[in-house]
């Protein structure tokens, strides 16, 4: 494109016309890509709840399996992944969220809260089979938990602690730090500060944090699939030092293990534990759409 | 009394000092806003401005007071600061003790993310203050000291973020009264108002000074000229020149406080 030199403040008609072609092209793709990343859920959505929805009765929910898991219900696997995501929570969410309190607002900025840090977000980063072997080793084995609740529940916590230090730590610095000073200047303390200022801005924020990386943890298989997940377990847990069924782990044995599996049945447990998750999603949204519609800051 | 040899001891005559500073020097770890060996008397009862260009120690010194300084990096602190009789830079200072008793205000209104009320109500709770008509009493009687009073007295429970900048500042400064100090700071307090906030805010400083001593950062020199009983211009963490507003900015002592008040730098 070879063109005389205009004076600069010209623009000369044919090429508005491209840019505006050009803008227009870049537009679409834009659209397309948001379109496209949406598809997946939508189709996971429809497909699953469309093939597991006929499944779902009042017996498929409350009933043990029977028949080698070919017939009944999934009531263990179900009450199973209640509990670990309870105890896991019981774990998780004091250790996390006062560990990011620590870090937001007592850590002074050193090299040993840095290392604190990316340790975290390292953490964060490991292979979910790898907690699942870490918890074998040190819970299973070493501590003698067995395969039990509470060994499965530390190993999803040890999981979920990072996601959770990490937006809860997110949500605190969200914070407008003249909020704490102007506390402290009224003759508050700092624990006062956080306790009656901080943390109830942080609140909403903290719980997504929670939720999310709770609806992670009920999720997964390969954490519990060393530490507390059962085969075939068509009892209810009596404490927390029992091995119960889990919904993940069910649906890995009956979709790759029992032959003659009726397909419906594979997919009525996907849609308990997708709706099990949707479900948590769900509450985590409405928190923080109220959250924010409240705010004053 | 006009003297800027190097670190003399600046007195009033006249009103009672309620702050001593004694060779003052604060440093922080990034070198920044430092304080020099201040030597200053503030006197109770009156409007002592704290003046100069960005970055010359008037905030540092503000925060010193009510030891706010605690928050940041300081590395150096030596000197003593006198509140009456009690040395607040000394180990065995009260420091949640002195800062109700030396209120403060910010440049910006912050407001906390609660009601009006509410706002007023929590340092006399964090006092250990509930009752509710005390509260109430405490509430109503800061607001007409600040000059709010009328405008709020039917929306106590709204939200305090809804108000507007000004009476932002004035509940600001309605939440440093609340807790019956004897020392009020205020830190460029009208920086972000419009004139007549401004005023406004002024003329409840003159009202509130028969009760308390006031230390004020104004946010220009005319502010500092139409408010200050006593003034200080500050450079480069030195108290410069230290005198009754009247004599300082009609006659001052020293070549750079006239330079600075006749606009020469900034």
């Amino acid at each position: 494109m070879t063109q005389p030199p205009s004076p600069p403040s010209i623009v000369k008609p044919r090429n508005t016309q491209r840019r505006n072609l050009i803008q227009r092209l870049g537009y679409i793709g834009l659209i397309l890509a948001a379109i496209i990343t949406v598809i997946p859920i939508i189709l996971i959505v429809v497909f699953i709840y469309s093939r597991g929805l006929p499944a779902i009765s009042i017996e498929f929910l409350t009933a043990m399996p029977r028949d080698g898991m070919r017939a009944g219900g999934i009531f263990p696997a179900i009450i199973g992944t209640l509990w670990l995501t309870v105890g896991t929570g019981a774990i998780a969410v004091p250790l996390g969220v006062g560990a990011a309190i620590y870090l937001s607002e007592y850590a002074p900025d050193n090299r040993w809260t840095r290392t604190i840090r990316i340790a975290i977000i390292n953490l964060a980063g490991i292979p979910s089979v790898v907690y699942g072997l870490f918890g074998l080793g040190l819970f299973v084995l070493f501590l003698q938990f067995g395969t039990s609740i509470i060994a499965g529940s530390l190993t999803l916590a040890i999981m979920t602690i990072p996601v959770i230090i990490s937006t809860s730590e997110e949500a605190l610095r969200a914070v407008p730090n003249s909020f704490r000073v102007v506390s402290i200047s009224v003759g508050g303390t700092r624990w006062q500060t956080i306790r009656r200022i901080v943390l109830p801005q942080a609140l909403p924020g903290i719980l997504t944090g929670v939720i999310l990386g709770l609806e992670r943890a009920a999720g997964e298989t390969a954490p519990i699939l060393f530490t507390v997940a059962s085969f075939f377990l068509p009892t209810l847990p009596a404490s927390i030092f029992d091995a119960t069924m889990a919904l993940p782990y069910h649906l890995f044995v009956i979709s790759t293990q029992v032959p003659g599996m009726p397909i419906q049945i594979q997919y009525g447990t996907a849609v308990v534990l997708l709706t099990f998750v949707l479900g948590m999603n769900g509450i985590a949204t409405v928190i923080r759409s109220r959250a924010r519609a409240r705010r004053q800051w | 009394m006009v003297s800027s040899k190097e670190n003399p001891t600046h007195s009033i005559n006249g009103n009672k000092p309620k702050i001593r500073i004694q060779d003052l020097t604060v440093r922080y770890s990034d070198g920044t806003e430092s304080l020099r060996q201040i030597n200053l008397n503030i006197p109770e009862n009156a409007i002592t401005v704290l003046f100069g260009p960005a970055g010359g120690g008037k905030s540092t010194l503000l925060r010193t007071i009510n030891r706010l300084n605690d928050l940041a990096d300081v590395v150096e602190l030596s000197g003593h600061l006198y509140i009456d009789k009690q040395d607040v830079l000394s180990k065995d200072c009260d420091v949640i003790a002195l800062r109700r008793t030396v209120g403060m205000v910010f440049a910006r209104p912050v407001v906390l993310p609660m009601s009006i009320r509410q706002n007023l109500t929590y340092g006399l709770e964090l006092a250990g203050i509930h009752d509710s008509s005390r509260l109430n009493q405490a509430v109503e009687d800061s607001l007409e000291a600040a000059a709010l009073w009328e405008e709020v007295q039917d929306r106590l429970d709204e939200p305090a973020a809804r108000l507007s900048g000004g009476q932002q500042q004035r509940l600001c400064i309605a939440r440093a009264l609340v807790l019956k100090p004897e020392v009020i700071l205020l830190d460029e307090p009208t920086s972000g108002l419009d004139p007549i906030s401004t005023g406004k805010v002024e003329n409840s400083l003159q009202e509130l000074k028969e009760d308390y001593t006031i230390v004020l950062v104004p946010h220009s020199v005319q502010q500092a000229a139409r408010v200050s009983d006593y003034a200080a211009f500050m450079l480069d963490g030195r108290l410069i020149e230290y005198a009754e507003g009247k004599l300082l900015f009609t006659k001052p002592g020293d070549q750079r406080t006239e330079d600075y008040v006749e606009g020469r730098f900034g």
